[in-house]
């Protein structure tokens, strides 16, 4: 694109072209370019061929887990019922897409609108990131077409996985209504766009409802495994709420982690008010997560001392534990604090990447890594591995397509500039 | 602007009360303790009399129609088999299996047999999202594999490593356990298949009540062969089998560590905050709303245009 651009081609931004005439979806769909441009600048695209080749090697592995059972790509594990798919795809993804009602809750309930740049791809990136954990859900359940039994069939409603199958099921359809705003817009639905909008408070308070129960709820699952996992990221009092904070930076760092790529990557995509406002955006946003950091770090500590746990603190486990509090809360909590006080906006990316990477160690130590810490570790089968791999390269690939069309980074305009 | 205000509140209050809808009364289930039906069957095993022969692994296997082992029962070298470390476990293939120990300072090895204890408030049934587990009233714990989604949820939440998964299965996985021979023997008052089989009468079966009597009365007349405790009795709130043993229980393979409550008691907490964020944040986001914007713009940066043409 960037290519393109030296040519004077510009990408499609408006509703109407710069001599009035609409435009045709098609012409929206290749960006605004003729077709042989399209083609050349997907083709002269690194990344396109880099997911070409995962594709090539994972979709026809996720066929061979339908055809031929969850068996014949996993460890069949009876011990580590939850592997991957769950472990990464759910309890992973789940966090890092809080940040949708974190900007929602900014921008609407609080009207910080200085933070409007960033709301819609905070929105999407939480529609998003919601909508994939719910593909690895499919990938990950035995029988995912009995997907709605919980809802319309066979009811558990003491179970804590009804709470998050009800919940994330009704968020998603939350956010599917808060970003079509932007959908509305492209294909030029005015009546659909001003309905959505006039519930925006409805949506986002609902919005925060639900995040605060799941994200919980995800934390409130392991509590049905107290022998199982590793006391030092288990607490019967505190892990739903150690789940929920910690998905509170997640979700900022994540956003801006993604405008991070963004900028670097899609610039072309990016209009001027975005650019201007992203350096700014970025330090706000540093200091809600450094924030939450921290209170994180507390309530952290303040779960090894209320179980009185230190001592496990001076085992191999508790170097672990360490490693993750020290390396992947306190240290980009040190790095963010500075960076903020400083205005250095590349260190607060810097923080921000680690804090997800942090949050990553997390999910992950709790649902596998520590996970029956008395019996013995598992690394998951290979071809788990390259499932959930093409998954999420599938989840970029979606990320992209939207973000190149639909007016997340820019503001659609009525007609297109000459 | 005040209509726009009040409109807005409107909304967030009734999406509030969606979501409240949505969450059928969670709580309801968690009043209270259930110590099991007072007239639930349970199974005694006495681990000092187990002779590690393995007859009710393969009765066990008849009975629930399981297929053919790669070993064949009256194979001991199962016994060594060693698989990440641990010994042999319950699988979609065998619902029950028993376990040689070695125990300090004796030279007789210790046989353990596995199976699902039937505990008297499940944590596989309480983690079911789609009420798959019932506990019977004769003390049975079964499943409806017809509703199995296959989350393997209550896999993660049994203390003791019972619930299987058939991961082979294309069309139809679902989760296999031991259900006390519920279909083919408990429902008429008959004894499982293992037990009936067992040639040293390791087991004994009768009422829970009854059978944890005579489990402390042998502890009392022989308190120099037993570990004066009864495993089951109190672990997760109580199981419907439970065991004697002459070694500690840790040295069986035992998890010693379990809570006394049932597993449920962890996760009630959190059931409860449920209800209160459902009632309380929609008010409280709400009031928030309007008390950073009241006298400032409602309207979105990008919205003005449609702002001004809702005032027309």
């Amino acid at each position: 694109m960037k290519k393109l651009a030296t040519y004077g081609v510009k990408p499609h931004d408006a509703g109407m072209k710069s001599d009035g005439q609409q435009w045709s979806l098609m012409e929206k769909l290749l960006l605004g370019l003729t077709l042989d441009q399209y083609i050349g600048q997907v083709l002269r695209n690194k990344l396109n061929w880099f997911l070409a080749i995962i594709f090539a090697i994972g979709i026809p592995v996720i066929l061979y887990r339908f055809v031929f059972s969850l068996g014949a790509v996993t460890h069949s594990s009876y011990d580590y019922p939850w592997g991957l798919f769950l472990g990464f795809g759910l309890f992973c993804m789940v966090p890092l897409s809080a940040s949708g009602f974190m900007l929602g809750t900014t921008v609407e309930i609080f009207g910080r609108h200085d933070f409007e740049p960033i709301e819609r791809l905070a929105l999407l990136n939480g529609l998003l990131g919601y909508f994939f954990a719910v593909v690895y859900l499919l990938v990950d359940l035995g029988q995912p077409w009995r997907l709605s039994y919980p809802m319309v069939y066979s009811f558990g409603p003491a179970a804590v996985l009804f709470l998050v199958g009800w919940h994330v099921a009704t968020y998603l359809s939350v956010q599917v209504a808060e970003v079509s705003t932007a959908f509305f817009e492209w294909i030029g639905f005015q009546r659909g766009y001003d309905f959505i909008r006039k519930g925006t408070v409805g949506l986002t308070v609902s919005g925060i409802i639900l995040s605060t129960l799941h994200q919980g709820a995800l934390g409130a699952l392991f509590l049905y495994a107290p022998g199982k996992v590793h006391p030092l990221w288990y607490s019967s009092a505190f892990q739903w709420i150690h789940f929920f904070t910690s998905s509170i930076p997640a979700g900022l760092c994540m956003v801006i982690c993604v405008s991070t790529v963004v900028i670097y990557t899609m610039k072309w995509r990016c209009d001027q008010r975005f650019i201007d406002n992203l350096d700014r955006i970025t330090i706000s946003l540093a200091k809600g997560a450094a924030m939450g950091l921290s209170t994180y770090l507390i309530i952290k500590l303040i779960a090894v001392a209320h179980d009185n746990e230190w001592a496990y603190l001076m085992t191999g486990w508790g170097a672990w534990w360490l490693f993750e509090i020290v390396g992947f809360v306190f240290a980009p909590l040190v790095i963010l604090s500075y960076a903020i006080r400083n205005k250095l906006v590349g260190l607060c990316r810097i923080g921000a990447f680690i804090t997800v990477a942090g949050i990553l160690l997390n999910r992950l130590n709790t649902a596998l890594i520590t996970f029956n810490w008395k019996l013995y570790q598992e690394i998951p089968h290979k071809w788990e591995i390259i499932i959930s791999i093409t998954i999420f390269a599938i989840y970029i690939t979606t990320y992209r397509f939207i973000l190149n069309r639909l007016p997340i980074l820019y503001q659609y305009k009525s007609k297109a500039d000459e | 602007m005040s209509k726009i205000t009040r409109r807005r509140f409107l909304a967030g209050s009734a999406a509030g009360g969606a979501a409240l809808m949505l969450t059928p009364a969670q709580k309801a289930l968690a009043a209270g303790s259930f110590e099991g039906f007072p007239e639930g069957m349970g199974v005694l095993v006495d681990l000092t009399r187990c002779v590690g022969c393995r007859t009710c692994e393969a009765a066990c296997n008849e009975e629930q129609h399981l297929p053919e082992p790669s070993k064949p029962f009256d194979d001991f070298s199962v016994f060594d088999e060693i698989h990440h470390g641990q010994k042999r476990r319950t699988t979609d293939k065998a619902y029950t299996i028993v376990n040689r120990y070695d125990v300090k300072d004796t030279e007789e090895p210790l046989y353990r047999k596995i199976q699902c204890n039937h505990c008297n408030e499940p944590a596989c049934l309480t983690s079911c999202f789609v009420n798959a587990y019932k506990k019977t009233p004769e003390g049975a714990v079964i499943y409806n594999s017809k509703v199995c989604v296959g989350c393997r949820n209550c896999m993660i939440a049994c203390p003791f490593h019972i619930p299987a998964y058939s991961y082979h299965s294309v069309l139809n996985p679902v989760i296999k356990k031991c259900i006390f021979c519920y279909d083919t023997r408990l429902k008429e008052g008959k004894p499982p298949a293992c037990v009936e089989s067992c040639p040293q009468q390791v087991m004994t079966f009768g009422k829970r009540k009854d059978l944890m009597k005579i489990a402390h009365e042998r502890i009392k007349k022989n308190p120099d062969t037993y570990v004066n405790h009864v495993y089951g009795e109190k672990e997760v709130g109580g199981t419907g089998w439970f065991y004697l043993s002459n070694a500690p229980f840790e040295e069986a393979g035992f998890d010693t560590d379990l809570p006394k409550k049932p597993i449920i008691d962890n996760v009630k907490d959190f059931l409860a905050i449920v209800p209160m964020v459902l009632t309380i944040w929609p008010a409280l986001f709400t009031g928030f709303h309007l008390l950073a914007t009241k006298g400032k713009s409602h309207g979105h940066g990008d919205d003005h245009s449609h702002d001004e043409q809702e005032g027309h």
